[in-house]
């Protein structure tokens, strides 16, 4: 078998390969893309505004991802941790997912409502003083990053979020941790939950 | 051989880079282990745990991994073909291109440009130059295997076209995305398609990166430095089918018990577990090819490295099934169980193999011998001692958090909170980075046996002339 032509012509080996490739490509990944099942959208669920959306790219420029996840598994335990498991609809404005894989720091599924905006802003400022043994890094330092508003005006266009413009004009001189913080309030919000158990 | 002079000083380049910035990663590995037990060693803006994980994984995978693929290919590639590179300044401007590209991404993660994607985190403008990078590897690989001067095709050849052809389809899809500025843009697909997307993409960035080019590597490399012909050849055929075949179903194991569509997790499920066949299919060639003669352990330094570097291939992929049946997956998955996963496939399994290679490639460019077989026994049980030592410490934290986040009282309420369970940690992560100084030192005394062998090679050719 190894003497057959195929062995012999790469052009042909790399066809095959591709083809060979692609059929579990085709069954798992394309296939389910164009059924509906793969783009759910909650009823209750709206697009970021401005300063929200500016605080998910903060989010996503401090890597925050490394280290906590926005996804409850339907498991006991986990619902009694953090409060209702994810639905699928509640992520159809989220490009991309930002469901993450590895929670050296508790799970943001529910985070949105759960504390004061106070609260967050002394968190991000010294997580230590709220957890002695949290080894979260100290975030104060974002307050000193201005927005620019033209910058998140672009985005909102290329993803196509309606917005006013008196909420574009309202980011003149918020700050980075601002937006993370509104970020941070209207996360998994769409979906009405029981109170978790503990933190 | 001077026909050869040229492309072995670009496979030289390759390497040298790709020992670079695998120092650059391990040093921020470090920097990240000790980060992780004392959080007054995050250094903001640019020094935050955050940007510098992804710092730490695309140095390794990319600088690293992809430096050490690129250089290590085009070795191979000469001598599978009996003839020089195709095109040798295309492949020279290469390495230059490779170096400039790495250096952007590197700093364009400090500077926390990063689309969230695992694997995938360098904005648009890189991942055009990461894409033109890899049209001018496809352009030497097929030109010189269509210009070549033996008929067969070894079965290392399979496999570095089959990288070739499938991070292309891999890197591409997943990277499709809808630019909003210069240095930010947003992911083409939303929530749940989102991420099916970007785990078909992220376990086979594994599976074409980390598995497929260092097959072809060993495939290539063992027969030569232990004189032993590969075991089957029918065995490896099968392997290579039912691997390339079955990778590709298997990203959704990566989002078990989250809300994307349980047929995709099952089926994900399913043929993970198939992957043990041809993983081991490659394992059992590795081993009865040196089993016609175990001596060849302890007479050549070379073979102990390919032989431990596919066993812990071969533990790699019986423990990644494991992990994604839901029963396993519930307990292990988002614990630092996966991170123990990860390193005894990188530190023992690629960089491994990678080095190995690297001993056999540097002392043949100059016409010498290693300059010490002695050092590269040090650095062989160091890296094997650092990386046994990182991954089981962080196998039992792994178990331990898993089992504690989930435990419940008699009356229904949760044990532990997340705080309690968090500082438990730290005693295995402050040993982790002692396992990680280790796995460094270790990779000292590789640089420096390297660094020596040059030097003697040098010498050589300098005496010649
Ligand atoms: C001195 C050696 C090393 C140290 C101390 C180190 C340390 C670390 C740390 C602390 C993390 C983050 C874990 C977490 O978030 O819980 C990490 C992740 C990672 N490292 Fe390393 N590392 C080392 C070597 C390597 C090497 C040689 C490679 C690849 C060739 C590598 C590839 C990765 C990858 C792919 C991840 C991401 C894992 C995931 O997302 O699950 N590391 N490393
Ligand atoms: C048959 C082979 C393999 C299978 C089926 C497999 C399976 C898995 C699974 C299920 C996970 C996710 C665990 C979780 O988060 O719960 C995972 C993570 C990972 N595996 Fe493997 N594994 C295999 C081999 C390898 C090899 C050879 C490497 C080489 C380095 C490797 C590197 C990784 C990396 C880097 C991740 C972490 C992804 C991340 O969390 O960012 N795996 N693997």
């Amino acid at each position: 078998m190894a003497n057959s032509v195929l062995y012999k012509n790469p052009i042909l080996f790399a066809v095959v390969v591709t083809v060979v490739v692609l059929i579990g490509t085709v069954v798992t990944l394309f296939y389910p893309m164009m059924t509906a099942e793969m783009h759910p959208k909650l009823e209750g669920l709206k697009p970021y505004t401005p300063l929200e959306l500016a605080g998910k790219d903060v989010y996503q420029q401090e890597g925050c991802i490394g280290c906590h996840t926005q996804t409850v598994r339907p498991l006991k335990a986990e619902v009694l941790r953090y409060g209702e498991y994810s639905k699928a609809g509640e992520f159809a404005y989220d490009q991309p997912f930002l469901w993450g894989s590895k929670r050296t720091g508790p799970d943001l599924a529910r985070i949105g409502g759960k504390y004061p905006d106070a609260w967050h802003q002394m968190h991000f400022e010294d997580p230590q003083s709220f957890f002695a043994e949290s080894n979260m890094p100290k975030y104060g330092w974002l307050k000193n990053n201005k927005l620019n508003p033209s910058d998140v005006e672009a985005h909102m266009k290329a993803l196509g979020f309606p917005y006013k413009p008196d909420e574009i004009t309202a980011l003149n001189g918020k700050s980075e941790l601002d937006a993370l913080v509104a970020y941070m309030q209207v996360i998994g919000t769409a979906v009405k939950k029981p109170a978790a158990q503990t933190e | 051989m001077s026909d050869y002079q040229y492309d072995n000083q670009t496979v030289k380049g390759f390497i040298l880079s790709s020992i670079f910035w695998g120092v650059v990663g391990i040093v921020v590995g470090l920097l990240l282990s000790i980060q992780m037990w004392s959080p007054s060693h995050n250094f903001p803006p640019f020094f935050t745990f955050g940007r510098l994980r992804v710092v730490h994984t695309n140095g390794l995978a990319f600088g690293l991994g992809i430096g050490a693929i690129f250089g290590i290919s085009y070795y191979i590639l000469m001598r599978l073909t009996k003839r020089p590179l195709l095109f040798p300044k295309l492949a020279r401007f290469h390495l230059h291109l490779f170096n400039v590209a790495i250096a952007l991404a590197a700093v364009s993660l400090f500077a926390g440009m990063n689309q969230s994607l695992e694997y995938a985190e360098l904005e648009w403008p890189l991942d055009i130059g990461v894409v033109i990078l890899w049209v001018i590897f496809a352009v030497n690989v097929f030109g010189t295997i269509i210009k070549r001067k033996e008929e067969q095709m070894y079965i290392s050849l399979w496999y570095i076209i089959a990288t070739v052809v499938a991070v292309a389809v891999l890197y591409i899809v997943n990277n499709l995305s809808i630019p909003a500025g210069l240095f930010k843009s947003y992911h083409l697909f939303a929530g749940v398609n989102s991420a099916n997307v970007e785990w078909w993409y992220g376990h086979n960035a594994v599976g074409f990166i980390f598995t497929t080019p260092i097959l072809a590597m060993f495939y290539y490399f063992l027969p030569k430095s232990t004189g032993m012909p590969i075991y089957s050849h029918r065995l490896s055929i099968i392997a290579f089918w039912s691997l390339t075949f079955g990778y590709l179903w298997t990203g959704a194991h990566h989002l078990v018990y989250t809300p994307l569509p349980d047929w995709i997790q099952t089926l994900a499920i399913v043929f993970t577990i198939f992957l043990i066949a041809p993983s081991w299919g490659s394992v059992v060639n590795g081993f009865y090819t040196v089993g016609a003669d175990w001596s060849k352990m302890r007479t050549n330094y070379l073979t102990k490295f390919f032989i431990w570097g596919i066993a812990f291939y071969g533990l790699q992929t019986v423990q990644g099934p494991t992990q994604a049946l839901r029963v396993v997956s519930q307990l292990i998955h988002y614990t630092d169980w996966v991170p123990g996963h990860v390193h005894m496939g990188t530190m023992g399994w690629v960089t491994m193999t990678v080095a190995a290679c690297i001993y056999y490639i540097i002392p043949k460019i100059y016409n010498t011998e290693i300059y010490s077989e002695k050092v590269a026994n040090i650095h062989f049980w160091l890296v094997l001692i650092g990386q046994l030592m990182f991954s089981i410490t962080m196998w039992i934290t792994g178990i331990q958090q898993g089992a504690m986040w989930k435990a419940v009282n008699p009356d229904g309420t949760l044990k532990y909170t997340f705080m309690e369970v968090l500082s438990k940690n730290y005693p295995y992560w402050q040993l982790r980075t002692v396992a990680g100084l280790i796995f460094t030192v270790g990779m000292l005394f590789f640089i420096y046996n390297i660094h020596m062998t040059i030097r003697k090679g040098k010498a050589l050719v300098a005496a010649k002339a």
